[in-house]
């Protein structure tokens, strides 16, 4: 079980119709790869964020899969286009099963 | 073939003195720091009397590269504030035998501290020495609340540091150099002008004598700690400033003083007097 994961993220609150808009993410997380031994020899399990989204209004914006390789506390950042007032739904999946959510709302007009 | 030899050595050196001489040139121009579009840091100021060696002082954010510079603009870009945050929960979870946290007494929250930063190290009455930050902290912690000391360079301590930093962002650099504290003070200005390790350096010899010149590939700072606990990106964490002012020490190939020493404590006091003018700006984000 990763600690001290955190979601954030940034976006405008508002905005005029048709909009391209700028969408900053970011989890606090280990990001362990799998690939590194502690101190005794032994592998230290793989542990990562492998799977984010984001969806306006039930629309899907963007699907990542994350690798390994991706190092700690992932950030991204990507645009979209608003027509409509509504709510960004942002979704971590996790190794451990865990689902970390976050939203946005964004006025149009 | 001697000449030959003289001859690329003196184009070498031609080319770092235009290159030393270009960055001179852009410190002090019109850039200006303004975290989150709303704190206004001082990056440079006249320097204080007591520094013979300079004319200004600049933040250590005025020789790094623009990307860098941007990264501390901005708190979501800044990866320092994930500790502040992690720092932050822990100052409201109880600890030690008292069942107290931080917030128990401090009841304004972290927010209390704005002028911490500023004014550190500063003389404490009751138990007759210089106190830095971190010294503040364990004493709450092992006095008041009944709990184990952090370690001084731990990643709990350097989250502490960076939150009490964050906090007191804006606020002018003021440390006490004169009263019960000058002795402490001035044992670090020797410490700073004493030329340590194989390569006989002192801190001046760096930082106030060919700042903006390349070392290696990087611009010397004038090595002023108000942006200190600072982020490093090379170290993908928190940087104490004791830490810093080891792995100086070290560089000039140099048994180097413990960190929390008091030959660290009275050389911290004396460099962040070397600030007094500039903003308190930690935690900063530097290569």
């Amino acid at each position: 079980m990763a600690e001290n994961v955190t979601p954030r993220v940034r976006a405008p609150r508002e905005a005029a119709p048709g909009d391209v808009v700028s969408i900053r993410t970011l989890i606090s997380h280990p990001m362990e790869s799998g690939q590194r031994r502690d101190g005794d020899g032994n592998i230290i399990p793989r542990s990562i964020i492998n799977r984010f989204t984001c969806d306006f209004n039930g629309e899907n914006v963007i699907d990542v899969t994350l690798e390994p390789a991706i190092s700690t506390n992932p950030y991204f950042q990507f645009d979209a286009v608003v027509n409509e007032s509504g709510t960004f739904q942002f979704t971590w999946y996790d190794d451990d099963g865990s689902v970390y959510e976050e939203t946005a709302d964004i006025a149009v007009a | 073939m001697k000449t030959r030899t003289r001859l690329i050595g003196g184009t070498a050196g031609a080319l770092a003195l235009a290159a030393a001489g270009a960055v001179l040139a852009d410190i002090g121009d019109d850039d200006e720091l303004i975290i989150n579009g709303e704190i206004e840091i001082v990056t440079g100021a006249p320097a204080p009397d007591f520094v013979e060696g300079l004319s200004t002082i600049y933040s250590g954010w005025v020789f790094r590269s623009p990307e860098t510079q941007a990264m501390e603009q901005d708190d979501f870009e800044n990866p320092a504030m994930i500790y502040v945050d992690q720092a932050r929960e822990m100052f409201d979870t109880p600890m030690g035998s008292e069942g107290q946290s931080c917030s128990s007494c401090h009841e304004g929250g972290p927010e209390e501290f704005e002028m911490v930063r500023a004014t550190y190290p500063q003389w404490d009455e009751e138990h007759g020495e210089v106190q830095t930050v971190e010294m503040q902290v364990n004493e709450c912690l092992t006095e008041r609340m009944g709990a184990e000391p952090l370690d001084w360079n731990g990643q709990d301590m350097r989250n502490m540091t960076a939150l009490i930093s964050a906090v007191g962002r804006g606020q002018i650099v003021d440390v006490a150099i004169d009263g019960p504290a000058q002795s402490t003070w001035e044992q670090g200005e020797e410490l700073y002008y004493t030329r340590f390790g194989q390569l006989e350096l002192s801190c001046a010899s760096c930082h106030e004598q060919n700042y903006g010149n390349l070392i290696r590939a990087d611009h010397l700072s004038q090595g002023q700690i108000n942006g200190f606990p600072t982020y490093r990106l090379k170290d993908a964490n928190i940087v104490s400033i004791h830490n810093r002012f080891r792995g100086c020490i070290r560089d000039t190939r140099a048994e180097t003083f413990a960190i929390g020493s008091p030959e660290f404590i009275a050389l911290e006091l004396y460099v962040a007097s070397r600030g007094n003018g500039l903003s308190v700006e930690g935690p900063a984000v530097r290569n």
